[in-house]
């Protein structure tokens, strides 16, 4: 369906094309004639006329074709299908679509819904191809009609395509718009089951068994880990960065940059494998033996197979990159001026770096921190796969612990219904997640920029 | 000058301890910063290495060779003889394949519990590349064989091994065999200097004596396979796990094999009995390693032996094809919209602070949106690449939208100037002339956004593409599942074959990524222009 209905439009567009560069030819080969437009854009302007309004309707048929089929079917059941819930009865028209595939099964209540979907289907489909015909043949008679040879065809096909261009651009607020109406709309739901204040402050996460849903530990969960996280690659992004552009030769820069960029590259599945399979038992073992030290009680570690720490290492060794990266961009945009300065009243290049540049990059290097901290809440794979699944707050960084998406992530795996708090608390979670990024996001951009501002 | 400069306190030996001092300072900040790189690449080699490591026994399977007779009223009883119904006789073939085992080792015929044993040196649905085959080539039914059929995961590890540690030693032959001295023992009389050597390899709890939970040792003469008892001067009490003792030359001629099994029977997947039968088929020959044809070549399964990733493979191939037709175009032209003709407004404002900032964007979160938008309310089929391929495009574009402006902003406006100079609509000067030129730079951005996206995993789990496929889509509606899905799927997987499967899975994800930033690579060292 998908495939005829793009090979049939293209060749409507590549005749109507055709056409309207013919008519073009044939004004142009008037010699009495001054064309305003060459003939080529006469035939784009008939082509977009006779294409772009019936691929709407084919688009609007793919997008609220079932939908609609279904809310004349769900209105068409009998009665006894009132008692059914939202969730029942999506399931139910849902075998229902399954079935048109399959001979009947001779239950007659099911073989009749069955039966009617599918001519629904079939007269929906129809309507929408039938609209599509016809769009497209009207837009084609009248852009048709409307050459001539001062017809200004190029001012009206380049405003076509202005017009698909702003579109486009517009998508990224779409998808924003969407991205926060949709996290509201169902955090809504949410906390009209569970109160805002008991989720914010609450200390009890059991959302799998959908009784507690206090968020307090995940927080603390990302908290902690994210920490962990910084606690690595701060520091050997920060130094990495630094001797890239305080130090190294061009020739050592132009290898070692693109072999850290890889780490930024790796997918965060793979990091999530290598944590389990490698960290997380040297974690383990660590924990054990510093349990086992004569000077240490024996339960002093928890040294889960999971741990915080495991995960958090990862994850530190992932966002290295990001950190050196942008760090090495603020401190190469520092002016030579101000090193050349130091270096003249007899500082050494460690006390240059020290007391002039970083000075001078800071508000550049906590944007780049605040970036990567950004990276580290909003990770997944890692701390689903490495951290473990318990909800609880602890400071032993080698007991198991869970945050904010790894709890996303458990709670929309497999069947998901939107009905039930269980389902609605994973979106009042990505609205958490959502407004720390988007602070964190906003502010270094911020600061980023008027650092630019401050040294071009 | 040194008078002054003693005087000011910046010569002397206190100057000199405070030189040494910072010029410490300054060799130990040095050293932080190459500590620093070198503690990155070391990670990157660390976690390269650990994966190449693992992944390595994946690439190849033991397989053991089966001699099937094909008889028809097992593969293609009448009523299915179809092509098809033999391709799913499972059950039949299985039957063959179980039959051939119990003709090789009587032994294992016995109870219920011991066939279990015997069979599970292969798995059921391992049998389902014959039932093809025979599908295939109809004529060979009738006829008798010889098939390889995968050896069950854990013995394959076993041979590879990675279930125990094992020492291994060869002696001379045994000199007597004295079988049935009151039970169904033998005891083996070997050479003195043999029976030292196995005492000093027997790292039993009681010395001479074998007890449950000790670590087994395993004697091997040509296919007689022996788990030794007691040990009593030259002679070895020994229990027959498989093999024929009476037929001629079974023990006296060959020389032994003797193999300690560190880890007890009771701590692993694979007995004692079977690792015998492993060994006996093996001296006969009817075991090889081959390369594992089944990682590349087969969808998902529940057992790793069989699993491959080619399912998943097809349904990323859908995947990224429509998040490449969608996120491409569209972010070209929101970029040259943006870039070209964007008039300087609120509006435009909005749109440039809402792309910087879906770039920072968790990716979870565009799952959520795909959950809740593209399947609750739009009411998409779930696992569908159709569905995933949407929500990663909307990730994508921000990528691709950053890239393509900067590729279109490094053309210098001369170029457009020209363009316009010579009578060119602004719409002409930018997709005639900017555009073409901005083209190499535009396409290295959208591949690395396109690799970064081919290993995402967190939003297609929430969309449901993490359901069980067994067979490869047909098309971007179907249920599908995608490559890092599957590396997380098989990476919970409780069996101990699944972490060097995972592992294989992952090195081939990465060479599908390091073949597409590959090619940017090349397009942009190509192709990229210098103004």
């Amino acid at each position: 369906m998908g495939w005829l209905a793009f090979t049939v439009l293209a060749a409507a567009g590549l005749t109507a094309f055709l056409v309207g560069r013919g008519a073009g030819d044939a004004l142009a080969a008037d010699s009495s004639a001054r064309m305003n437009s060459q003939p080529n854009y006469h035939g784009y302007y008939v082509a977009m006329w006779t294409v772009v309004p019936a691929a709407a309707s084919i688009l609007a048929y793919a997008i609220f074709g079932e939908g609609f089929v279904r809310s004349v079917l769900a209105s068409e059941l009998p009665d006894g299908f009132d008692s059914l819930n939202a969730f029942e009865r999506t399931q139910y028209l849902d075998r229902a679509a399954a079935a048109l595939r399959l001979p009947t099964t001779g239950q007659p209540l099911f073989d009749a819904v069955v039966a009617r979907y599918g001519e629904l289907r079939g007269a929906v489909k129809l309507a929408f191809l039938l609209a599509a015909a016809a769009l497209a043949a009207l837009g084609f008679v009248l852009s048709r009609r409307r050459i001539a040879a001062d017809f200004r065809a190029r001012l009206n096909v380049e405003g076509g395509i202005q017009a698909a261009l702003f579109v486009s651009a517009a998508i990224a607020i779409a998808t924003t718009v969407g991205i926060v109406v949709s996290l509201l709309y169902e955090s809504f739901q949410f906390f009209t089951r569970v109160s805002l204040f008991d989720f914010l402050f609450g200390l009890e996460w059991n959302a799998q068994t959908n009784t507690d849903f206090g968020a307090v530990p995940l927080f603390f969960g990302t908290f902690a880990i994210s920490l962990i996280a910084m606690a690595v690659a701060a520091p050997i992004g920060l130094y990495a960065a630094i001797y890239l552009s305080e130090y190294a030769s061009p020739r050592m820069r132009g290898w070692v940059k693109p072999v850290l960029e890889v780490l930024a590259g790796i997918p965060t599945v793979v990091y999530g494998f290598f944590a389990i399979l490698v960290v997380a038992p040297l974690v383990r073992s660590a924990a054990l033996w510093i349990n086992g030290l004569p000077f240490t009680p024996p339960e002093l570690l928890a040294a889960q197979p999971a741990s915080a720490l495991a995960a958090g290492l990862v994850m530190g060794v992932m966002i290295i990159p990001f950190v050196s990266s942008l760090s090495d961009d603020v401190i190469n945009a520092v002016p030579q001026t101000l090193r050349d300065g130091a270096y003249a009243m007899g500082a050494t290049k460690s006390e240059t770096v020290k007391q002039v540049v970083l000075p001078a990059a800071l508000p550049g290097v906590i944007a780049a921190l605040l970036l990567a901290v950004s990276r580290a809440i909003g990770e997944t794979m890692i701390v689903t796969m490495a951290a473990g699944q318990r909800a609880q707050i602890s400071v032993d960084p080698t007991s198991d612990i869970t945050t904010i998406t790894a709890q996303i992530v458990s709670l929309l795996t497999g069947d998901s219904e939107f009905d039930n708090s269980k389902t609605l608390s994973a979106f009042a979670l990505g609205f958490v997640l959502f407004l720390v990024t988007l602070c964190f996001n906003l502010i270094a951009l911020r600061v980023v920029q008027r650092y630019r501002e401050k040294y071009d | 000058m040194t008078e002054f400069a003693r005087s000011a306190g910046l010569a002397g030996p206190d100057a000199e301890a405070r030189l040494r001092r910072r010029y410490a300072a300054e060799r130990r900040f040095r050293f932080y910063g190459q500590a620093a790189i070198g503690a990155a690449i070391l990670f990157l080699v660390f976690l390269i290495g650990s994966i190449v490591t693992q992944a390595l026994p994946a690439f190849t399977q033991h397989k053991v060779a089966f001699d099937l007779q094909l008889d028809r009223a097992v593969v293609a009883p009448s009523g299915r003889a179809a092509p098809e119904d033999i391709r799913e006789n499972v059950a039949g073939f299985y039957r063959l394949v179980r039959e051939d085992l119990v003709e090789r080792f009587p032994e294992g015929a016995g109870d219920a519990s011991d066939r279990v044993e015997l069979y599970s040196l292969a798995t059921r649905l391992a049998v389902l590349p014959v039932a093809h085959d025979v599908a295939r080539d109809p004529s060979m039914i009738g006829q008798t064989r010889r098939f390889w059929i995968a050896l069950s995961d854990d013995l394959d590890l076993y041979l590879k091994g990675l279930v125990t540690r094992e020492n291994v030693m060869t002696l001379g032959p045994v000199i007597t065999v004295e079988v049935g001295r009151g039970d169904d023992s033998v005891v083996l009389t070997v050479a003195e200097a043999a029976a030292e050597r196995i005492r000093a390899n027997a790292p039993w709890s009681e010395p001479d004596r074998f007890l449950d939970g000790d670590p087994t040792v395993l004697i091997q003469a040509g296919d007689v396979v022996l788990k030794a008892l007691e040990l009593d001067g030259p002679e070895v009490k020994a229990e027959v796990l498989t093999g024929d003792l009476a037929a001629p030359n079974a023990l006296a001629s060959s020389p032994l094999t003797v193999r300690t099994i560190q880890t007890p029977e009771t701590d692993r997947n694979v007995t004692d009995r079977q690792i015998a039968w492993t060994l006996a088929l093996k001296s006969d020959g009817r075991i090889e390693r081959r390369l594992n044809t089944a990682l590349t070549s087969n969808a998902d399964s529940t057992y790793p032996e069989i699993a491959g990733v080619f399912a998943a493979l097809v349904g990323s191939l859908f995947t990224m094809l429509i998040t490449a037709s969608l996120a491409v175009p569209i972010g070209i032209m929101a970029a040259v919209y943006l870039e070209e003709f964007a008039p300087k407004t609120r509006m435009t404002d909005v749109i440039e602070v809402s792309i910087n900032n879906l770039a920072a964007v968790p990716s979870i979160v565009y799952g959520l949106l795909g959950a809740a938008v593209f399947l609750n309310f739009f009411g998409l089929p779930r696992s569908a690449p159709f569905v995933g391929g949407l929500v990663l495009a909307l990730m994508t574009l921000p990528t691709v939208i950053i890239a393509a402006r900067a590729a279109l902003k490094a053309v210098p406006p001369s170029i457009r100037d020209a363009a316009l100079g010579v009578g060119a609509s602004k719409t002409q000067a930018v997709f005639h002339h900017a555009l073409p030129l901005a083209a190499p730079g535009i396409m290295t951005g959208a591949i690395i956004g396109l690799a970064r996206a081919l290993g995402e995993t967190a939003p297609l789990l929430l969309i449901g593409m993490v359901a069980f496929v067994a067979e490869a889509p047909s098309g971007p509606t179907d249920e599908a599942t995608v490559l890092p899905v599957l590396i997380y799927k098989w990476s919970t997987g409780a069996e101990r074959a699944w972490e060097p499967a995972t592992a294989a899975a992952i090195i081939i994800l990465l060479i599908f990524m390091v073949f597409m930033n590959a090619v940017a690579v090349l397009l942009r060292r190509r192709f990229e222009r210098r103004w």
